[in-house]
């Protein structure tokens, strides 16, 4: 039995990824394979279990923020637990709230006459609302 | 043939020598590669969370532009869409996948598009890889006239043309489909072990240094077993190991820097067509060089300095 | 309202009579119910949105301009009787419909970024410097839909996107400013101001420059025009007035 502190967030992320925590038995397969993982203060693998536990306090990591979508953990998860959902879940409960991980006025003119558009434009759909 | 075409947006900018390349050889394959007419971007990335449908409409939008090209017999009875850019491959089939396997979001998605006629669902998103693998890469290899002896390529696929499983073009552990047209057009095909890692995609804009990181990795392990060039097929990835390399070199002084191409570029060389198609001006780290070294180019004629 | 306040409107209202329907109320037919910002009003049926106001005792002293359908002042939202579509138009170019909801939006906030022409070139590139935002869009089509001048507007911000200021260019040429789309973008795009952008960069560098203007200019700096204008600065209105009413037209 798992005590689970804040059910209505666990629901959230379930609800906005469509994915069950519950389903992971905390191998770490998805920590190594993680490209960015070394950089996070809460790694893939502690971020799903603080969902397990219902701990709202994993949406004040960098975790998701340092994601790079690149589907590495949900091609080698054991258990077919899509993080890259999860991860975007967490995103999504701040962006909602507008508050934005990137402020697009803040980018140097320098930095933005040399990005492509690709760059951009995907930057902003993760990392703004 | 004629075949449904979606460039997306930096192949009509930053990256047209992507397309330049890929219609050239596209043209020797008997392949014509047919745009679709007031195409939008389609979001770069497939949005992950369940119940947005806004970020499903620019994908969608541009498959019903393949409807209409049927309909008014641009293309005939021809719904299999072909992409370049490995990131609008993977934002469209996935959102096709998507609003396939829930009609009842299709709906809502229609009804909201209400300038348009109702996606039916019948379109298939292909990358030009698979239709090359289609063809036959035997038969690609009869169009190389100018064999790429002696060049060592390191085949980098990136994330998004294996991963998910669901859309992947080839194994996600052991993918060759690159390395097999890396033989046909007679260079040396070095496998590294990063072949598959990812860039830095998106974190470019506000944490370069991170993807230096990254790229010093993928480049480096392919120079260390022997690569003397890259090739690729995403615009971002080649942002972050070709323009980037820059801000490698501010980190690793001593990085030396390589070539990066888009495999399109190659298919070019090898198949001895103009310079004109290769595009060279717009990569970074200029590889006309490398290939004038392994006399693979022309001599005589001018590249634009970028 | 007080019984001061509705003073005010019926002397309004009486102002207002040359410019609404310049008839006494008791020579008019036809009448609907429109609602303007929640309150009812009986008006007569072929006013235009603008007049109807008027007639109802408003005063315009913002969200009003030309009356002509050309300076995009009087943009209006509204809703009609029993539907939930969220509808625009002009005020000065659209007539009334009963059981119509509508409210003036007088200004769309959006800060003139400031931009040196001569130190930018007709690139994507320096478009991104201005309006990263641009990036955001997600061919939703609102704005499109929004547009009073039925301009294909996320074609022109997709055009942008792809770097073809051309197509943007020409096809943006008709905006008249009004701000409906950047008010209603999801993606907090300000579409005129990209679009104003757009046109002057591709008019300083991509069109030819007009070869005539080259040698009017040079005309004008020797002086060649000085002696008519001295002459013409000399007269009285009645000689102007005699002049220009006498003047030569070319018929074409």
């Amino acid at each position: 039995m798992v005590l689970v502190e804040n059910k209505e967030f666990s629901e959230k992320v379930k609800e906005l990824s469509g994915e069950d925590v519950t389903l992971c038995f905390q191998c770490g397969m998805c920590s190594s394979s993680c490209p960015t993982a070394h950089l996070m203060d809460v790694t893939p693998r502690k971020m799903v279990r603080l969902i397990q536990l219902g701990k709202e306090e994993i949406l004040n990591s960098k975790t998701m923020w340092l994601c790079l979508s690149c589907f590495t953990c949900v091609a080698r998860c054991p258990k077919n637990i899509d993080l890259a959902k999860i991860g975007e879940a967490l995103r999504q409960i701040r962006l909602r709230k507008g508050l934005d991980h990137v402020n697009i006025s803040e980018i140097p003119k320098e930095e933005l006459e040399k990005l492509p558009q690709i760059a951009l434009i995907s930057c902003f759909r993760k990392f703004t609302s | 043939m004629k075949i449904p075409y979606y460039p997306g947006c930096t192949l009509k900018s930053v990256a047209k020598n992507f397309e330049t390349s890929a219609l050239a050889v596209a043209k020797i394959l008997g392949l014509e590669l047919v745009e679709l007419p007031r195409w939008n971007c389609c979001g770069t990335v497939f949005s992950l969370t369940t119940d947005d449908l806004m970020h499903q409409l620019a994908p969608i939008r541009n498959l019903i532009r393949v409807q209409e090209m049927n309909e008014k017999g641009i293309v005939e009875n021809n719904y299999r869409l072909v992409t370049l850019c490995t990131m609008c491959f993977n934002t469209l089939k996935r959102s096709n996948l998507f609003v396939k396997k829930n009609p009842d979001k299709l709906e809502t998605i229609n009804s909201l598009m209400d300038r348009e006629e109702d996606y039916k669902g019948n379109v298939e998103v292909y990358h030009f890889l698979e239709i090359l693998r289609e063809i036959g890469f035997d038969k690609i290899g009869e169009k190389v006239k100018n064999p790429l002896k002696n060049l060592k390529v390191a085949p980098y696929y990136g994330c998004l043309m294996l991963r998910p499983e669901e859309i992947g073009i080839d194994s996600p552990v052991k993918p060759t489909i690159l390395e097999n047209l890396i033989e046909v057009l007679g260079a040396e095909v070095v496998d590294f072990p990063f072949k598959t890692r990812c860039c830095g995609s998106y974190q470019t804009v506000n944490r370069k240094e991170l993807v230096a990181e990254l790229t010093f990795d993928i480049l480096n392990q392919a120079r260390m077993e022997g690569a003397e060039c890259v090739i690729l097929s995403c615009p971002l990835c080649d942002f972050n190991l070709d323009s980037r390399q820059a801000e490698v070199k501010r980190l690793h002084p001593n990085f030396k820097m390589m070539p990066v191409l888009y495999f399109t570029q190659l298919m070019a060389v090898a198949f001895g067509l103009d310079e004109k198609v290769y595009g060279f001006e717009f990569n970074y780290v200029n590889p006309r060089p490398l290939f004038m070294e392994k006399n693979l180019l022309k001599i005589g004629v001018e590249t634009l300095k970028r | 309202m007080t019984g001061e306040a509705l003073d005010i409107m019926e002397r309004i209202r009486e102002s207002n009579k040359p410019v609404t329907t310049g008839i006494e109320d008791k020579d008019i037919k036809h009448w609907v119910t429109i609602y303007i910002m929640g309150k009812a009003y009986k008006v007569p049926a072929d006013l235009t949105l603008m007049q109807a106001m008027e007639y109802a005792g408003y005063r315009f002293i913002r969200g009003a301009g030309c009356r002509a359908g050309f300076c995009g002042a009087c943009a209006t939202v509204y809703r009609k009787k029993g539907d939930y579509k969220l509808r625009t138009a002009l005020a000065c170019q659209t007539r009334v419909e009963d059981g119509m909801y509508l409210v003036q939006i007088p200004f769309a906030p959006a800060e003139k970024p400031i931009y040196d022409l001569n130190k930018e070139s007709p690139s994507l590139e320096s478009i991104l410097k201005y309006f990263p935002e641009v990036a955001r869009c997600v061919s939703c089509n609102t704005c499109t839909k929004a547009c009073p001048q039925e301009l294909e507007v996320m074609d022109c911000i997709q055009a942008v996107i792809r770097g073809d200021l051309n197509f943007a260019a020409k096809n943006s040429f008709e905006c008249i400013q009004c701000g409906l789309c950047a008010m209603r973008c999801p993606a907090e795009i300000v579409h005129y101001h990209l679009f104003q952008f757009v046109r002057r960069l591709h008019g300083k560098y991509g069109v030819p420059p007009e070869p005539n203007l080259k040698k009017r200019i040079e005309e004008i700096e020797k002086g060649v025009y000085e002696e008519e204008f001295n002459k013409l600065f000399k007269l009285s209105p009645e000689e102007l007035k005699e002049m220009y009413v006498k003047r030569e037209i070319k018929l074409d």
